[in-house]
């Protein structure tokens, strides 16, 4: 009986160390290709050239979105634009009653209900904080690949190989 | 020490026959030339940026805030400096300016503004005064700098070439009613117009 359970601690013990050996090469392996952080593999004393800053997109077209819910990206430059609990540089634009003036797309009407559905004069408080949704573009080189691919893309490449079957 | 004190006071008290007319004519130029150098050289010396931050309501709010923005660092190295947007060019403006920076050095006794909470209570009052100047100079500061007759459209981004060949072209606006805020931070914009 004893010898059973030992049999089988021993085994439980083996295939942890397994497992963890598993772990510890794919990390050594990950560890090896490692994603570019902003400081590079500089040591810890040493200063690194810092890279160029990228420019912000200021062309105000429209980029595409991703997905149906996704929160649609600043075409534009907002440097020094306010967002604080004095106003609203964003709103001074996006606002309804003031897109005929700027001629600016009007925030989504789900910007101006509260969590009950309720229709709000002004920009609902949970809406009012823009940059936490929406945010400029860089033209920068990505730091990794991104593999997302849309799902309308997916769609057709599924109908794609449905027609050749 | 008393005689001579009587002396000088003779000798002003005295009427001015004493002197030839050549004498006071000159006398007067030359004085005149003094208080005025002095006072166009203290309007000078009022006139820069160290002055304006030699007072800490100043420098500890508006300057602070200045550093941030594309005013003061930008591709083009122009700095522009208080006076630029503050103090206008044009001489008699300029006292009737200075006139009433005699009210900022009152306020500056009585410490109206003299911790960032006091001044963020004012700075709606103070900044609708900026407002009310810049409209009604037609954003003469501003224009001392950008020149409409040579903004080229092509190089600006589309929203601003819009805005500027529409209402600012046809004098429905100028800079001040769009770029509020240009320099420092905005009060508590509720009700003002376009917010
Ligand atoms: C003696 C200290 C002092 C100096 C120097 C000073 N300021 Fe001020 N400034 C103040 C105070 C205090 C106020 C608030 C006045 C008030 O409450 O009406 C003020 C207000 C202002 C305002 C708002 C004016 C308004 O009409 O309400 C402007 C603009 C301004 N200062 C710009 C300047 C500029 C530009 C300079 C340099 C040429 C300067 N100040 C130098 C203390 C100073
Ligand atoms: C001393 C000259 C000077 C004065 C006065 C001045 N500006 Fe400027 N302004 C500049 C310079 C220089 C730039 C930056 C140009 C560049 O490198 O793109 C600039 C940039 C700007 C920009 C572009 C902001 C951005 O983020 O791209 C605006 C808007 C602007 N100024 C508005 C104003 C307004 C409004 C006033 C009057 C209250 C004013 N300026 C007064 C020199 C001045
Ligand atoms: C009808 C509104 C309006 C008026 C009036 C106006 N502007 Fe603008 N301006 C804009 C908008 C909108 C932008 C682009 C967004 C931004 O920079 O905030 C802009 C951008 C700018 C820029 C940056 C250019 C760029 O390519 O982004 C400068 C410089 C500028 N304005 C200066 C001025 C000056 C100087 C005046 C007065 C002679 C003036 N503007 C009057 C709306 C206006
Ligand atoms: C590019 C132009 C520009 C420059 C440079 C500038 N200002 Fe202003 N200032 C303004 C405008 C425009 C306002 C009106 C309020 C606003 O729109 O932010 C203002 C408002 C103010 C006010 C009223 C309070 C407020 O914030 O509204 C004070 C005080 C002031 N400025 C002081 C200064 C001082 C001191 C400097 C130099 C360190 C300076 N300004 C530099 C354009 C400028």
């Amino acid at each position: 009986m004893q010898s059973v359970i030992l049999r089988k601690v021993i085994k439980l013990v083996s295939s942890a160390l397994i497992a963890s050996g598993i772990l510890f090469s794919y990390t050594v392996t990950c560890a090896e290709n490692e994603v570019a952080t902003l400081r590079d593999a500089a040591k810890i004393a040493e200063q690194k050239e810092p890279n160029i800053i990228p420019k912000v997109i200021n062309k105000d077209i429209k980029q595409g979105r991703n997905y149906p819910m996704q929160p649609p990206v600043i075409p534009h430059t907002i440097r020094s634009y306010e967002v604080n609990k004095y106003n609203n540089k964003c709103m001074s634009c996006h606002s309804r009653q003031l897109t005929e003036e700027s001629q600016a797309p009007m925030v989504s009407v789900t910007h101006y209900m509260n969590r009950d559905g309720n229709f709000l004069a002004e920009i609902s408080p949970r809406r009012y904080f823009c940059n936490q949704c929406h945010v400029t573009q860089q033209d920068a080189k990505p730091l990794v690949v991104n593999t997302f691919i849309d799902m309308h893309s997916l769609m057709k490449q599924k109908t794609a190989k449905d027609n050749q079957e | 020490m008393k005689k001579l004190l009587k002396v000088g006071w003779d000798t002003l008290s005295s009427p001015s026959g004493y002197y030839s007319l050549g004498f006071l004519v000159l006398g007067g130029f030359i004085a005149g030339i003094i208080f005025w150098g002095g006072f166009n050289t203290a309007l000078e010396v009022t006139n820069t940026e160290e002055f304006c931050i030699s007072c800490h309501e100043m420098e500890n709010n508006v300057y602070e805030e200045l550093k941030t923005t594309i005013h003061f660092t930008n591709r083009s190295g122009v700095r522009a400096t208080c006076p630029d947007c503050h103090v206008p060019h044009k001489w008699t403006d300029k006292i009737a300016r200075k006139m009433q920076a005699s009210k900022e050095v009152w306020a500056k006794f009585w410490g109206t503004i003299n911790t960032r909470e006091k001044f963020q209570a004012h700075r709606r009052e103070l900044a609708e005064h900026e407002w009310a100047r810049l409209k009604a100079n037609d954003s003469l500061e501003c224009r001392n700098c950008h020149n409409f007759d040579y903004m080229d459209f092509t190089e600006q981004s589309q929203r601003a070439a819009t805005q500027h060949s529409g209402a600012l072209a046809n004098g429905d606006k100028t800079c001040i009613d769009c770029h509020k805020g240009i320099a420092h931070q905005l009060p508590d914009m509720k009700g003002v117009e376009g917010w």
